[in-house]
């Protein structure tokens, strides 16, 4: 398959890119050399009170074709989570959303069941859902019936980058769920992502471990490398492993003392 | 009396939202407002009264992941 065919459709948009950009803890100024370093097309954000006085903000450091992902951050039940959407639309950025519903502030995780109703009802008024959860089976088909664009399970606690620590249910996700899987949250390695898109999701997330690294625009470039050679990988299909023992990569006649 | 991002804050005249966002630097194109509970379209900033007892929150977006 050649690469200009490969797309991630979410909500019947088409992107090349399968890296999603978290914008989080970045210094403004870093943002648009991360954009371009990490060759997304897809960057999240949140929403919070606006502060008076004329400052900058972050959409003059976001270029103009690249699309919006406002998150739910701050919603602890369905409810807060459809207003911060709403609120969202109407800063005036496209319908993408990134349901987001925590109450837990120690581990940061997902509440599926406020998710799966939020999503519903947003999905009806045309958004695209793209969901953030902890990887269940049972959750991610009710999700998929409440209409959502995606599945984004966690690899691990956010900001935490411990990569794929939910490895074999995502797994079964990417493997039963008629959508394409993100994982989003955890994983802090470009080996990380990597492995994600081997396993065969559809795109990777990342923030903390970008925002957080010595040099942040050449992680958000050591990302975008490792996800598509995961994806490079995936479309390849993997060699085979074996149970044990070995087998020869040279031939095994015309040795020398023959 | 009106309660602006959780301030209380003493307006002296009756101002339009529109007003209100000019005066004190507020970027429309960059906002979304929520008035009493209801998102206030920015079609309505020019025509809408801020009157006592409101309550509006003024949100735009920051980085987040």
């Amino acid at each position: 398959m050649k690469n200009t065919d490969d797309k991630l459709i979410l909500g019947g948009h088409e992107f090349t890119s399968r890296f999603i950009l978290g914008s989080g803890k970045f210094s403004l100024d870093l943002v648009k050399a991360c954009i371009e370093k990490a060759g997304t097309q897809i960057i999240t954000l949140a929403l919070r009170r606006a502060n008076e006085g004329g400052l900058a903000n972050i959409l003059d450091y976001i270029p103009d074709n690249i699309t919006l992902l406002p998150n739910t951050s701050g919603a602890r039940n369905a409810e807060e989570a459809v207003r911060i959407a709403r609120l969202s639309r109407e800063v005036g950025c496209g319908d993408f959303v990134k349901i987001e519903v925590i109450h837990d502030s120690k581990y940061l995780l997902p509440d599926n069941y406020e998710t799966i109703k939020a999503t519903e009802i947003l999905a009806k008024e045309g958004f695209v859902v793209m969901p953030y959860m902890y990887p269940d089976l049972n959750a991610a088909r009710d999700l998929v019936n409440a209409g959502a664009a995606c599945i984004m399970p966690l690899g691990s606690p956010i900001g935490s980058n411990k990569g794929l620590c939910t490895k074999e249910f995502i797994q079964i996700l990417i493997d039963e769920i008629d959508l394409p899987i993100i994982v989003d949250a955890g994983i802090g390695r470009p080996s990380q992502a990597c492995e994600a898109m081997e396993m065969g999701a559809s795109a990777v997330m990342a923030n903390t471990a970008i925002a957080t690294a010595g040099d942040v625009p050449a992680m958000a470039e050591a990302f975008k490398k490792a996800i598509e050679a995961g994806r490079s990988a995936y479309l390849s299909g993997l060699g085979r492993t074996l149970d044990k023992g070995a087998s020869a990569s040279s031939p095994l006649t015309g040795f020398l003392q023959d | 009396m009106i309660t602006i991002n959780g301030k209380s804050i003493e307006l002296s005249e009756n101002i339009t939202v529109s007003e209100y966002l000019k005066q004190n630097q507020y970027r429309p194109e960059r906002i979304a407002i929520e008035l009493n509970g209801s998102i206030l379209p920015k079609s309505s900033y020019d025509s809408t009264l801020l009157k006592d007892g409101d309550v509006m929150e003024i949100v735009s977006f920051v980085g987040g992941g």
